[in-house]
């Protein structure tokens, strides 16, 4: 039998602790990818098909997924320690917490500088103007500002990466902008170190591993889980630093909204549309594949129902962040009040390289190979029940084939055909027991008894 | 391998399942992905036709490690001038199928472009036979 796990040299930012995970089916049967099986009763994720939407995360009813973050130790070991906020960050508090409040938090967990992310998206849209205008090959520009829709297109739809707009999300372009201003103003680059604020896990995994770029300009990721928490007992016990004055960052209405679903579509040019959450985010890039909608311009997709605000994340309600920020925007004086961008923007900087397909979905590099083992799928598919139950540790009967024929499952470990098997004496119940064991863990199935 | 597929006339709802089928197929079988969209541009553009037109049609689709041949058969009004009918813009779909986005007289040019080899048989009053077959290799 072939390893599940192989080390691919994907960074990700989703870990399964092995402690917590009961081996239930619910990530995996939620994963767009696929990337999930259960053995030995704990779920297992297959580096190279995890695009690190965060899906499984949401789903898990033991919260056994875990999303890895930086030390928040980290930060000390840099004089100057800038935190780069998205404001889905300010947006998920109720309103009566000011954002002078929040940035006196953080200024007091040790943040000399507060930076937000949606004050560069101007550059960003420079960027995409620009980009649409000298190097799209053909419609519709895909948006690259959602990292698990970068990584779902790469594997699932390779035909459309090069629809992929070639521009740094705002929070790589604040990091890189954000960082020449201070070096510029003379600070030691060695002494300044730049932290984002993140609401999701493919975030992270975007700095670990980016796409598109060498390296990353950000120094450390902080999970917003971990500092709404933090900042939430700051104001609860009103332990804050309140010296000297906080001068809170103004943006533009369209930077406050960009993260949220529809924040980039509306601003773009010709027909442009929005769609938020995997699933309907996987069924329009399928029906795009077909080439049955040729006249749209610009498509902004984003993994998290309601963009970021739905990020795996955020703790606050989504609809209720959403809300708070339509109103923020809705009260910022104009866009004069907006700080103004002293940077153009610049391909070699704020660009991406060409994206690389690489797709996931062959069952083999050799054609001939392929053909087979798919007519192998297809005769297994006549004899798995077809109701996909997960109770053989894959997602539905058709993973189930195709993990047959890359031998990495067998056909007795469905439970339908495990009773066929038994009835005529083709396998005796020790052994059906032993094959449960492998998938579900040893013992699993008499654990109601021991309650 | 052998993919079939059945194609009922007037059922537009469905038209489109059978080329979004064999994109899944061609897509684990590791074909270029600019190979995958012209079959499946060709096919879908075939299958809008016999939704539009005929009664019925079914879809034989064979796949070797080279390359897809697909068989289309209906049963319906057959084309009266097939030369004709490979012009851009020459339409003969009622008011109704256009009225729903098809129809532009654009197809059968698009099965063409979208195709390495393209033959179209036609008896008029019978049905329409199209043969498409297309290279996998790059």
């Amino acid at each position: 039998m072939k390893e599940l796990k192989e080390h691919t040299g994907f960074h990700h930012a989703l870990k399964v602790v092995d402690e917590l995970c009961m081996g239930c089916t619910h990530c995996m049967t939620v994963c767009p990818t696929q990337a999930i099986r259960v053995r030995n009763g704990k779920a297992i994720i297959i580096e190279e098909r995890c695009v690190d939407c965060g899906n499984c995360c949401k789903a898990c009813p033991v919260s056994a997924i875990l999303i890895e973050q930086d030390d928040f130790e980290e930060i000390f070991k840099f004089p100057v320690r800038i935190a780069l906020l998205p404001s889905v960050l300010i947006g998920q508090f109720p309103s009566r917490i000011q954002t002078e409040e929040v940035y006196r938090g953080l200024k007091s967990l040790g943040f000399t500088h507060i930076f937000e992310i949606d004050s560069v998206v101007d550059l960003v849209q420079q960027g995409y103007d620009a980009f649409i205008q000298n190097t799209l090959e053909a419609k519709p520009a895909i948006s690259t500002f959602c990292p698990a829709i970068v990584r779902l297109i790469q594997v699932r739809f390779p035909s459309l990466v090069d629809h992929l707009v070639r521009v740094k999300p705002p929070s790589d372009m604040a990091a890189i902008y954000y960082r020449h201003k201070m070096e510029a103003a003379g600070m030691d680059p060695e002494s300044i170190g730049i932290f984002y604020v993140t609401p999701c896990a493919a975030k992270i995994a975007s700095i670990k591993s980016p796409i598109g770029e060498l390296s990353s300009a950000v120094d450390g990721v902080i999970n917003m889980e971990y500092l709404y928490n933090r900042l939430w007992h700051l104001i609860a016990t009103n332990e804050m630093d309140t010296d000297g004055q906080v001068q809170t960052q103004h943006i533009t209405p369209k930077g406050i909204l960009w993260s949220l679903t529809g924040g980039e579509s509306k601003h773009q040019q010709g027909r442009c549309l929005a769609v938020d959450g995997m699933a309907n985010v996987t069924e329009f890039l399928d029906r795009l594949e077909e080439a049955e909608e040729s006249n749209i311009d610009f498509l902004e997709l984003r993994a998290c129902d309601e963009g970021c605000a739905g990020g795996v994340l955020i703790s606050g309600n989504r609809f209720l962040t959403v809300e708070r920020l339509n109103r923020k925007a809705a009260n910022q004086q104009g866009e004069g009040c907006a700080m103004r961008l002293d940077a153009a923007f610049n391909e070699e900087l704020y660009g991406l390289d060409k994206i690389q397909a690489r797709s996931m979905l062959a069952l083999d590099p050799d054609r001939k190979m392929a053909i087979e083992k798919m007519n192998r799928v297809e005769e297994l598919l006549k004899v798995l029940p077809g109701i996909d139950c997960a109770a053989c540790g894959s997602p539905t009967c058709r993973a189930l084939a195709e993990d047959m024929v890359q031998q990495r499952a067998e056909l007795t470990w469905c439970v339908f055909l495990q009773e066929l098997y038994i009835r005529d004496k083709r396998l005796s119940l020790e052994e059906a027991d032993e094959i449960n064991g492998q998938i579900w863990g040893k013992d699993r199935k008499y654990r109601s008894q021991s309650k | 391998m052998k993919l079939h597929y059945h194609i009922d006339g007037g059922d537009f709802v469905n038209a489109g399942k059978a080329s979004s089928a064999v994109k899944g197929v061609l897509k684990q079988l590791n074909v270029p992905s600019r190979r995958i969209k012209r079959v499946v541009i060709a096919l879908y553009e075939t299958e809008v036709n016999v939704v539009a037109h005929a009664t019925q049609g079914e879809i034989e689709v064979a796949i070797d490690s080279d390359q897809i041949s697909i068989l289309v058969s209906d049963s319906g009004p057959g084309i009266a001038d097939v030369e004709k009918a490979m012009q851009e813009g020459f339409t003969t779909a009622s008011k109704e199928v256009r009225e729903m986005g098809f129809g532009a007289g654009m197809g059968q040019p698009n099965m063409k472009r979208n195709s390495d080899r393209m033959d179209i048989q036609s008896v008029p009053g019978q049905g329409t036979t199209v043969r498409i077959v297309n290279e996998l290799k790059d």
